[in-house]
Order: structure tokens, then sequence, then C-alpha cells
């Protein structure tokens, strides 16, 4: 997992755009051109993006976060933005990349819900159902050569069961009982994965949520992307409830005593 | 030929406000032998007659599997129902594809009585001349549903359709009460028993013109079922245990009832046998 | 380094569909089974993305296919690939044999010939005449039939050695012997469960987990399976091949 969505599904390449500072305002161009090209827009980068999400399993069902952060380029942009998104009962997607993208799969899962409802027949999409429908749809795009710039996590619980799986523009898919994407992937994932792997059926709810706390936290810290004011959603038997903004107490005084941050004593 | 003048097209309403064409259609499905449908708690079963041409002909077949947890019995023209069948094993699939959900029933049977509906409306189609039992398991249940050309389709507890299946949905209507605590067993034989009243007097049931259907969990006399209960049609010998079971006709019951009187009880405009315009051979 | 900047040489940033998530598959034909194993680690580049998720799929009581390369591709194409043979068992009431699935899986290949599923896949199982075999394709559905294969990220450190164990290149047999024409079942599961230790040890993309599916020839005994730990049987008819799997722990660093 790249944490940089500008170089999702691309070839790695450390000369180009390295910081991910993109966009970066377009100069004029007069070089070559496909004619096709000019006729037919798609999406060949991501443009206001969020970063990462955070997901686990603990007693009771399954935990997300997502920071409410939309960046352009390098630019903090937007800064109440929600990348949590119910679908139906029983379900909680997040999502990181882009957002325009981001709402349209909303709008699309919207409809879904709708169709699914107004059925009135006892049956129920559930994550697993929605995760499967999300895989066709990226893989679907990207085939067209024409991706929904989104790493996207797909968590529920329903009958009994947790469920937590993860879908990108690629159309690959996993699940696990941790999962984090853009930077959170290297960040969050390893205190994640020492956290939660083998408890998940004994973790509280305090104590997933201190985990997720807990690796917020230090996202904010190390990711210039993110953002100390964030949502968490929790799918249990109870059904799905994402909370309000939650600011976290971060302590930088220690900044205070590093040579080159601050005011120089000596 | 003609019965009258506004049965030519479908989508000419007679002044009784009735299709015409459509109700022949649903004479084509009671041209074709008869198919019994049963509901458990457990289990939805189909039973069929299979029909064979002459002595050198083989049977026609009867029932189809749909997906594991749907199948149907036909009445009616057999190559309509292969069309529409296909059409519900497209659908099956692609709702295991999109979603990796099994189709719920209900919606699998409403997405042919749409399709079927549709042949009652436009001008220049004709309607399906076949008729379905169809049953299935899903998350609420087991699920017993007729489907009719005129596009209907309605959930029952035990339903039959075909060739004099007034007979048989006689059987049933007086024995329905106990179907939903049935072993899978009393609910075959109570499908046998119901199967055998749409049968002329000198023939009798056999393991050659006996299909039977099965939703739900294995019953005492099958082996190397899914736990899962998925749909299995039985023919031939493995239909033998099941047919020893049935109680000897018993003649002085006054079951065998004759058809102008069940014309009568059914309260349905009753249809003249002898009209030559409707001759579908299956 | 170079000018990040620059617009002098505009670059070409176009989308690129595929991505390649490691993983090592691999299948040893028997005389009378066949097995098919792979690892469950899925990657993408340094980072693991789950410990398990399977590669290795039953098809039919008689057919397992594993695929490896790009899993988005591999997902879908297996699941193409099992649909396709529901529609056969609507048609035929039967399920189709392991040459017809191999030749199968060449065409659906082939017909993405010009955007290809990014997945090299080997078929093992059981042929009509009773026989273990196993196909190997190339991602665009050139095959052959083989005795064994490796495909995936260890493909290079497993396929000599299952050349030298298997084939018994670079052995001579003691004077007046010869060498096996077929290795016994214990036999081959101990090569495979070599294989993916080995793999694990020096490939950073390998490990976590061990699946081996095992297809049995109609009326064969256990042949020494019934003692294998992590032993489970998934055939679904009951008078014909018979499928199980055997689940195994690799290193997870």
């Amino acid at each position: 997992m790249d944490h940089f969505p500008t170089n999702w599904g691309r070839p790695r390449n450390d000369a180009y755009d390295a910081y991910g500072t993109h966009p970066i305002p377009q100069r004029p161009y007069n070089g070559h051109q496909d004619a096709f090209a000019d006729a037919v827009q798609r999406t060949q980068q991501p443009i206001v993006t969020g970063t990462s999400v955070l997901a686990i399993k603990y007693k009771d069902g399954i935990m997300m976060a997502a920071d409410n952060l939309a960046s352009y380029g390098s630019l903090a942009r937007f800064k109440d933005v929600q990348r949590l998104h119910p679908v139906g009962q029983y379900t909680v997607l997040g999502a990181g990349g882009d957002m325009s993208d981001f709402q349209y799969i909303q709008h699309m899962l919207e409809q879904l819900s709708i169709d699914e409802f107004t059925c009135q027949d006892g049956h129920n999409l559930g994550p697993a159902e929605i995760h499967e429908y999300m895989s066709h749809v990226m893989y679907a795009r990207r085939s067209k050569m024409n991706p929904l710039w989104n790493s996207l996590i797909v968590g529920g619980y329903k009958d009994g069961k947790r469920f937590l799986s993860y879908v990108d523009l690629l159309g690959t898919t996993y699940s696990a009982s941790t999962l984090a994407t853009g930077y959170g992937a290297y960040i969050a994932q390893p205190l994640l994965r020492k956290a939660v792997e083998g408890r998940e059926d004994v973790l509280t709810e305090e104590e997933a949520r201190k985990i997720i706390e807990d690796s917020m936290r230090v996202l904010f810290y190390r990711d210039a992307r993110s953002l100390n004011k964030f949502q968490i959603a929790t799918v249990t038997s109870v059904g799905v409830n994402i909370s309000e903004s939650i600011q976290l107490d971060t302590s930088w005084s220690f900044a205070e005593g590093i040579r080159g941050y601050g005011a120089q004593t000596q | 030929m003609f019965r009258n003048t506004y049965d030519s097209d479908n989508t000419v309403f007679s002044p009784q406000g009735r299709l015409h064409q459509v109700e022949y259609a649903l004479e084509a499905v009671k041209q074709g032998s008869a198919a019994v449908g049963l509901r458990s708690k457990t289990h939805s079963i189909l039973l069929a007659l299979k029909r064979s041409t002459g002595e050198l002909a083989s049977y026609q077949q009867k029932m189809y599997r749909i997906d594991d947890h749907i199948g149907i019995a036909i009445a009616g023209l057999t190559s309509d129902a292969r069309v529409l069948s296909n059409f519900m094993r497209q659908q099956a699939m692609s709702s295991r594809m999109a979603f990796n959900r099994p189709m719920p029933v209900n919606r699998l049977v409403s997405s042919i009585a749409d399709k079927a509906q549709v042949n009652t409306q436009e001008y220049g189609r004709r309607p399906y001349g076949v008729g379905f039992l169809v049953i299935g398991q899903d998350q609420t249940g087991p699920h017993l549903y007729e489907f009719s050309p005129s596009g209907n389709s309605y959930e029952y507890y035990a339903m039959s359709i075909g060739a004099r299946s007034q007979s048989a949905k006689t059987y049933l209507e007086k024995h329905y009460e106990s179907f939903p605590d049935c072993s899978l067993e009393d609910l075959i034989r109570h499908g046998l028993h119901a199967l055998r009243e749409t049968l002329q007097q000198d023939k009798d049931l056999s393991i050659k013109n006996t299909s039977i259907g099965i939703i739900g969990p294995s019953g005492e006399h099958e082996k190397g079922i899914s736990p899962a209960g998925n749909f299995r049609i039985l023919d031939g010998q493995s239909v033998d245990v099941y047919l020893k079971t049935m109680v000897p006709k018993d003649m002085s019951e006054g079951a065998v009832l004759t058809r102008a009187a069940l014309a009568g009880l059914s309260g349905i405009v009753p249809t003249i046998v002898t009209d030559e315009d409707v001759q579908m051979a299956e | 380094m170079p000018d990040m900047t620059s617009l002098a040489h505009p670059q070409q940033r176009s989308f690129n569909p595929y991505s390649e998530n490691g993983g090592t598959i691999l299948a040893i034909a028997g005389a009378d089974f066949s097995v098919i194993a792979g690892d469950t680690r899925q990657s993408e580049g340094y980072s693991i993305q789950t410990r398990y998720a399977p590669k290795v799929f039953r098809l039919t009581d008689r057919a397992v296919l594993a695929v490896n390369g790009f899993a988005a591709d591999g997902n879908m194409f297996v699941k193409k690939v099992k649909q396709r043979l529901e529609w056969y068992r609507h048609a035929h009431s039967k399920d189709m044999p392991l040459r017809a699935i191999a030749r199968l899986i060449q065409t659906m290949l082939y017909a993405r010939r010009f955007f290809p599923y990014y997945v090299y896949n080997i078929l093992g199982g059981i042929e009509e005449d009773g026989t273990g075999a196993v196909y190997s394709f190339d991602p665009v559905g050139s095959y052959e039939r083989e005795a064994c294969r490796a495909a995936g990220a260890a493909q290079s450190l497993v396929q000599p050695f299952l050349d030298n164990q298997i084939y018994f290149k670079n052995q001579t047999p003691a004077l007046g012997t010869s060498h096996p024409a077929h290795l016994p079942l214990p036999t081959v599961l101990s090569i495979v469960i070599d294989s993916f230790t080995s793999a694990t040890e020096r490939h950073i993309e390998v490990g976590d987990g061990l699946e081996m599916y095992v297809v049995l020839a109609k009326g064969r005994n256990l042949q020494g399976l019934e003692g294998v730990r992590g032993m489970q049987e998934l055939t679904v008819t009951d008078d014909g091949e018979r499928v199980f799997v055997v689940r195994r722990d690799l290193k997870k660093d």
C-alpha cells in the first residue's frame, strides 16, 4: 500500500513527484496529443484525497476510523469531510484516495440500498455482499482503464458474524482481522496486528477504541496529510454507529528540546 | 379458427375485460402432465408425472435444477420452459457473481413473472405456454411458488399444476394443515398421493413415470446429500422406496371426483375440454 | 537526483491496471493422485496485505486450480471458470472432465490475449482414465500436461528442486536399479512441504500458511493420507474421485 494516492496504480517512479505534491498547476503543453484522449476524460490522477483508514475486529464486532481531512496535494483543503459511510443496517464503508470518486460510490451504494429496501422481502445486503459488489465495481472500472481512485475498507456485522475486507482501485481484495490503508499500512498496521491478532474474541470495545485512538495519534504525528480530528465507526449486533468528530490530546512539548525546531538558544 | 372476435391479439381486451390469449396460454399449462409441490417447515418438494409418447420413447424431463438452492417442475410447453429456466439460471448465477449471494427465491420468481407479464401486454408477442412450480430455500426458509403465463406468481403451502391438477389440489386442501410438521418421508407420501389423484383410472405411479425434487436436509433414505440440503432430483430406482410407502388406493373413499364435479367445485369458469382450437401436445 | 518538476520531457503517467501479489504455487502428479499446493500470503511490495488469502481452489471432485500473480485477476478468473463449469453441469448433468477444463482455461485466457489475466495457472487432478495429471499455463493460454510444475515468486527456487526430486535430473541410479516412474503420495507430500519451507526461508513473498489439495483417483485407498495432521475431506459426490486439503503453518517473518 503506497500512501500517496497519486502513485496508486502506477509503476514505481521515485524520480517523479517523490513527495506527492500533486496536483501542481498544469502548464500548457503543445506537443503531440492523442486525438481520442480529448474526447473522453478518465481519472488519471486523484485530485482531492483522503489518507488512511484503519479497521479492526473485536469481541462485539468491528471498529473503523478515518480522519476528517481531504487534501489537495499537500494543501489541507477540506477539514470536515466524513470518510466513513454507512451502507444498509449492517455495514460501514471507509475510503481513502479520491474523494469525488468516493462520493460517486456513496451515491451508487445509496441507490443499491434503496433498491434492496424497496423489495421488502426480508432479504438485506450484508457486509460480505456489499464487499463482493464493490470488488466487482472496482475491478470492472480498472478493466475499462477508468478506475475509481480509492482504497476501501468494508466492515460489518450480520447474523452473528464479523466481516472486514479491503478493495482498491485495481480490484485487489483481501481480508484480515486488522486492516489499514494509505500511510496507515506502514505506520498503524504493525501496531494493530500486535494489539489485535489472536485477541479478536476477547478485546472489549474500550480496549479496541484505545488501540484505534493510539494508532490515529501516531498517524497524526507522522503522516503529513492527516488531521487531529477523526471519527470512529462501530458495527455490532446493535447496528452501525458512527461517532461525532473526535479530537485527541497530542503533546508537542518535547519538540522544544529538538535542535532546529523553535527558538534556538545556543 | 377463433373462439370469438377478441382473441387474435393479446393486447386487445374483450368487452368482458379478459385477455383471451392469456387464458389460452393457461390452457396450455393444463395440457401438460401434472406437477405437485408441498412445503414443510424444513423441506420443499416437487413431484411430477412424466409422460412418454409411446413404448419406444423416453419420458419427458419434468424438473430442472436452477441453482443449488432452487429447482422447478414444469407443465406445458417444454420448449418455453427451457427458455425460462435458462433465464432463471442466468439470474441465479449473476446474483452469485455480483453479491456472492444465492438469489432470494421470491425475487427469482418475480423476475420471470415480470418477463411473462411483458408478453401479455406488448403487441406481436405471445404469452409463455408453460407454468412452473418453483421450490427453493433461502435465509427465510423453504419456499414453494407457482408461476403462470399470466404473469402471476404466488407462494403456497401446497400446490398443483397441469392436467387434472384439480384432483391433486382437492387432496392437498384436505391435508395441508398437517404438512408444516411432516417429516420428509411423510411429505413425499402426501405428494405421491396427491399426484396419484391426477392419473387416469387404469394408470398408476411407477418408477418410470414419477420424478421427485427435494430441497432441505437429507432424508432417511438418502445418502451423500450436502449439509446445505441442495436441490436434487430423484428418478427411476431411487423413487421406488417412496412409492412403496404409499397407501393403496381405496376406491370406497370416493376420492375420485369427476371432472365436471370438480369444475363446479373450483368456482373457476369451467373450461370446455372439447375445444379444438387449443391443441398443444408436449 | 533528477529535477522533479521539469516538464521538458513530459512523463507518460498512465494508469497501470496490474499489480503483483507474490506467493508461490506448485503441483505434482502421481500415478493415481495429484497434489496441488500454494502458500496463503498475499503481499504488495514489502507489505503483507494478509496472511490468509487462498490461491488454490477446488473446482470439481476431480479438478483443483491454483492461480498466482495479480490477485484481482486470479480471483475473477477462478470465479469465471467456476461459472462455466456450472453451466456445463446444467447442460450435461455431470462434472467437466479434467482435460476439458484445461482446454477451457486455455480459451478463456487466450480470449484476453491483448489485455491478459496476469496470472499463472496450474490445474491438477485426475483424468478420465484415472491417472493423476498436472496442466500448467502461461498468462495467455499456452499449456501442456506435465508431471510437476512450480510457478510464482519462488518458481526459480522450487522448480530446480522438483526437477531433481521428481524427474531425477542430475541423479544416476545405483548400478542395476532405475528411478521409479511415479512417487508414492507420502513422499510427494514431503517434497511439497520441503519446497514451501525452503521457499519461505529464502523468499520474502512466501510464507504464513500452506494449503495442499490432494485428489485421489476413484476407488483408491488413502495411501497413507489418513494419518496426516490437519487433513480435511472436501469431496461432494460419493461415487468418484475424492478431494482433500491439508493445511499447515509456514513461518510468518
